[in-house]
């Protein structure tokens, strides 16, 4: 394990950006924190967690695919995809970092995801133990442990210092390059900080909630009639989707940029009333079924073809964000008891 | 070039049959005159017209012809009606194949079939019932229940008489609607077609069709005795991927394009009634 001076957090930045391109959760002037490309005068942010998850920077909410060129009756496929360079993010949570395993299991599956792969083989993680988890928090819930997160190198803060500890190869290359800022230290040098954040979570609300209620045979929770009470409020937004960290439901599309077509994929919202529109018609007709959908993707169908992984990190930006207060958790406490 | 699955490649349609006033059956090559792919009985392909859209279509052309694929397509929505003007000649977009197929080398060998299709449902069986006349002598007795709204609507009108009701120890069955000059077959809705024919229960059960086809048929071949298990179906559902990862097709924890689109039907009974 090593440490940095909170004061000197800047120079370790700095050598980070001189090597690879590095992001870190920034504020804008609405107060929210953003993964913002550092450079000089870019200030780490205070708050607890950024406005949308680092999916991004993996599964970018718009990314090109291909191009085509068509003229008569012939069609040409051009691959525009340029170069990825290599990238570090920093001060990513506990709950985003187990996010990226659940992307992983969508996107690394065969047939791989290239794009996808690019950009994970391209990017160190950095990640940031949480020193305040707050009241939408519920990431051990799903066997998340805040106060220890994983990815190429974990971090901790105290009042004084930032601690580092590598996990992977990517990390161990990293701290070596970064390792003449660094002053080795002591292995158990942040377990104060880690027994701080437990002691937080323990008292929090949500720290009783237990997804292995939810873990019932899949037409008992479809067929459940709560789900008639439970969708009411959702007006199909989908803001749910779109700062979830694990939501990864996309459409591809065409665009005709005028000098030929660029076919790109976009983030998509299983919330959306035109998301399973064909022809013919949509099996998902109401809200009901778009809403039911979204949590049994989650809950229920995630899990049975995962070994049990659960689609949801419990990093509360649904409850934060959904303009009318619908959540998860809320689904989970209702249904919970008709599943089993 | 990229080697993603999302990244489709040139082919090029070589000629167009139309079928009925709405269904009309490409023939697809690469640009050096090949077959793009192999396939199973039942897998399906991504077509796109740059610019139009792309979607999903069963290859109606048995695995047995090597030097093309064939795609039977109605005419219903943004892609299908821009495909339905196309000429020969027309270069279009293609990557697959996709989705698992219908059981012809394991559940299907040495048993009685009997296939039920409505209207374009006919499309994704054809593949398998040539498919079986090529292999004729791992099956047994093939019956085909044929309807369509009017003699006109019958796909592969041509294919039917001259080789399928020509074939030994086959029988071909054909409805239409309504009463229609010309017609001297049988008229009225398939379901009750099949419950009058009576066929014996120890048939396997292949069928596709309209929704509403699909759950009186089912609902005969109950009453004459015939158990889930022995009814496979093809589904149809909107896709982005094909791979299971755009997340639009799912019934239940099952992706169509991915782990279907063939279904047993005790299978398909244990998933959300969502389809």
């Amino acid at each position: 394990m090593y440490r940095i001076s909170l004061d000197s957090i800047d120079n370790l930045f700095a050598a980070i950006s001189a090597v690879e391109k590095l992001y870190i959760p920034a504020d804008r002037e609405d107060g929210q924190s953003y993964f913002t490309e550092w450079k000089e005068g870019v200030k780490l942010s205070d708050n607890l967690n950024t406005f949308r998850s680092a999916k991004g920077l993996f599964f970018p909410q718009v990314q090109d695919l291909v191009s085509f060129r068509t003229e008569g009756k012939k069609i040409e496929v051009i691959d525009t995809r340029k170069e990825t360079e290599d990238f570090v993010v920093f001060g990513v949570r506990a709950c985003d970092a187990a996010s990226f395993g659940i992307l992983d299991r969508v996107f690394l599956s065969d047939p791989v995801d290239s794009y996808y792969k690019t950009n994970r083989d391209h990017g160190t993680v950095m990640t940031l133990a949480c020193n305040r988890p707050d009241e939408t928090c519920f990431c051990t819930s799903f066997g998340i442990d805040p106060s220890d997160p994983a990815g190429d190198i974990s971090c901790w803060k105290d009042k004084e210092n930032l601690y580092l500890k590598s996990l992977t190869e990517k990390g161990e290359k990293l701290v070596y390059a970064l390792k003449d800022l660094l002053t080795e230290c002591d292995e158990n040098a942040a377990d104060t900080v880690k027994a701080e954040v437990k002691a937080v979570m323990n008292e929090l609300p949500l720290s009783n909630l237990k997804p292995d209620d939810f873990t019932g045979e899949q037409l008992s929770v479809f067929n459940s009639e709560k789900w008639k009470e439970l969708y009411r409020s959702c007006i199909g937004c989908g803001t749910c989707t779109f700062v979830c960290p694990t939501c990864q439901c996309y459409d591809i599309k065409d665009f005709n940029t005028g000098k030929g077509i660029e076919r790109f994929r976009c983030w998509d919202s299983c919330m959306y009333s035109d998301f399973t529109m064909m022809a013919s018609g949509t099996p998902r007709l109401t809200q009901l079924e778009r809403f039911r959908q979204r949590f049994m993707h989650k809950l229920v169908y995630f899990p049975m073809n995962n070994d049990g992984v659960y689609g949801c990190v419990g990093c509360g930006r649904c409850l934060r964000k959904c303009p009318v207060s619908m959540n998860i958790v809320k689904v989970m406490k209702s249904l919970g008891g008709d599943a089993k | 070039m990229i080697n993603d699955t999302l990244i489709p490649s040139v082919a090029v349609v070589t000629d167009i049959r139309t079928d009925t006033p709405d269904v009309k059956t490409f023939r697809v090559v690469t640009q050096d005159g090949k077959k793009p792919f192999d396939h199973k009985p039942g897998q399906c392909a991504m077509l796109s017209i740059p610019g139009v859209g792309e979607a999903m279509f069963s290859i109606t052309s048995s695995p047995t012809v090597k030097e093309y694929l064939e795609f039977s397509i109605k005419k219903c929505g943004c892609l299908t009606s821009w495909l339905h003007m196309i000429e020969p000649g027309q270069e279009i977009c293609i990557r697959g194949p996709y989705g698992n197929s219908f059981p012809v080398d394991t559940d299907f060998v040495d048993k009685d079939l009997l296939f039920v299709a409505g209207g374009i449902g006919l499309a994704p069986l054809r593949s398998v019932i040539n498919y079986c006349r090529a292999n004729r002598e791992n099956y047994r007795h093939i019956d085909v229940v044929y309807g369509a709204r009017s003699m006109d609507d019958l796909v592969d009108y041509q294919e039917i008489i001259s080789e399928w009701q020509k074939e030994e120890d086959m029988n071909v069955y054909l409805t239409i609607d309504r009463p229609q000059e010309g017609w001297n077959g049988h008229v009225g809705f398939v379901p009750n077609y099949v419950t009058e024919l009576g066929f014996d229960k120890t048939r396997t059960v292949i069928i596709c069709g309209p929704p509403i086809m699909i759950k009186f048929t089912l609902a005969g071949l109950t009453t004459l005795g015939f158990e889930k298990s022995q009814i496979y179906t093809t589904m149809e559902m909107r896709m982005k991927c094909g791979v299971g990862k755009c997340g639009r097709c799912n019934i239940g924890n099952k992706y169509v394009c991915h782990d279907g689109p063939v279904f047993r039907l005790d299978q398909l009974s244990e998933l959300p009634d969502e389809y």
